[in-house]
């Protein structure tokens, strides 16, 4: 047996965006590997780059110089229509703005992935259905996303991001536009992917959301300056939440 | 702590067991490292130093936690001045940021390695908090606790990116004087 290819292998990627002395280098050579099942999110000023490698980890931009593999499957080189093929059907992304087309109710926005792949409509109307159920949305499934809260419309672009069971799902700043709780309601389902197995990349600003991820890599003018296990092989001990033996745990004492 | 102790018996005499449940809603996995006997060694300091009175209750099996604790006066009005109480605690960062000075100073470390290693471990404690505040209803509960360390954990963490920010802008200059 084959070692299994890592969901994303990307090896000296470089994005320029702009010519001659307003040259910007987006991506600078960068070398990156996302196993099957993890959860990394990128953090980094803004301009450093972090949106460009979603971009071009899903396909939505070409890059400069280097390869980008999904699966194994150079995607770089591909054609137009085969790379809107394979960003329909194997990427999942999720916005900071939610990008929901506001025509349609909420159960036609997560049909319509699966639409566009050439799934049948009641398949694609079952599938909807089960996923606004995971993301806690069933009874939403009629609304307007007019009529539905910010946390609510992210939670119907994350069930439509998945509508294709995608390889991949790159979230660009998913909380950037949510207060508190609806942020830890996002949190929550990637929590419950994570634990599904789905391969999840998120760029943020917030480190409430970077902390929750398996690793975190900072960037700084388009190149990786840290690259940290947050937990899996390589974490240190890590203490489970609420077991009372970790830092939390410790954080108050009866005396004093 | 003791004064959270002394102010929940503030609505009316309480067992210890009852005090104890109370504070571990209160306080949710926070509480976690609470053993079951520690309310019992805060009340007899409590008592010892005539904040509150125990009795056993009437017609009860002769056990310790049929004690029941009540406020003394002078354990009102030490309730009644805590509450009045607007001290804070204060941020302790003046270490950390010494620490960097001398590092840098007596080039025994490199600051910008040093914040990266801090860095590193908030993040694994802002991972431990705010897992366990996604187990948490919304509410004045233990979750409302918890998102005040995530927010302490987030401040913090910006500092270190300002303390990153800085010293490595300080190693630029020094590499062109040089």
């Amino acid at each position: 047996m084959n070692e299994p290819s890592p969901v994303v292998d990307v090896r000296g990627l470089v994005k320029h965006h702009g010519e001659g002395q307003g040259r910007v280098r987006a991506v600078d050579a960068v070398d990156l590997e996302v196993p099957q099942g993890q959860t990394l999110a990128v953090m980094g000023p803004s301009g450093c780059g972090k949106s460009t490698l979603l971009h071009l980890l899903g396909g939505l931009e070409r890059p400069t110089g280097g390869e980008v593999r999904l699966a194994g499957r150079r995607i770089d080189t591909l054609g137009e229509p085969a790379l809107a093929r394979l960003r329909r059907r194997s990427v999942g992304f999720v916005f900071q703005a939610f990008h929901l087309v506001e025509e349609l109710s909420a159960a036609e926005n997560v049909e319509l992935p699966a639409l566009l792949a050439g799934c049948s409509r009641r398949e694609a109307r079952r599938r909807a259905g089960l996923l606004l159920e995971r993301v806690g949305l069933a009874d939403r499934a009629r609304h307007l996303p007019s009529r539905l809260s910010g946390g609510q419309r992210q939670r119907v672009a994350i069930a439509r991001a998945l509508a294709n069971d995608p390889l991949i799902v790159l979230a660009d700043e998913p909380t950037g536009n949510l207060d508190t709780a609806a942020t830890l309601e996002v949190l929550r389902i990637f929590e419950e992917l994570r634990s599904a197995g789905q391969t999840l990349v998120i760029v943020t600003h917030d480190e409430r959301v970077a902390a929750t991820a398996d690793r975190l890599i900072s960037m700084r003018d388009g190149m990786f300056v840290d690259d940290t296990r947050l937990a899996g092989a390589g974490a240190g001990p890590v203490p489970e939440a609420g077991t009372g033996t970790g830092w939390l745990g410790g954080l108050i004492g009866l005396e004093g | 702590m003791q004064d959270a102790v002394l102010a929940m018996l503030a609505k009316e005499p309480a067992h210890g067991y009852n005090l104890r449940a109370r504070l571990q809603r209160s306080l949710g996995p926070l509480g976690g490292s609470m053993n079951p006997g520690q309310i019992y060694v805060t009340l007899a300091r409590l008592e010892k130093a005539g904040l509150v009175v125990c009795e056993r209750a009437d017609g009860l099996p002769e056990r310790p936690d049929r004690k029941v604790y009540a406020l003394t006066p002078a354990g009102q009005q030490r309730v009644a001045a805590w509450l009045a109480e607007v001290g804070w605690p204060k941020p302790d960062l003046a270490e950390f940021h010494l620490k960097l000075a001398a590092a840098a100073a007596a080039r025994l470390a490199d600051p910008v390695e040093l914040v990266a290693a801090q860095r590193r471990e908030l993040l694994r404690r802002l991972r431990e908090v705010q897992r366990a505040a996604l187990d948490e209803p919304a509410g004045p509960g233990a979750g409302l606790l918890l998102e005040g360390v995530v927010l302490r954990l987030q401040a913090d963490l910006r500092w270190l990116a300002a303390c990153e920010r800085a010293w490595s802008a300080n190693d630029d200059d020094e590499a062109e004087d040089a």
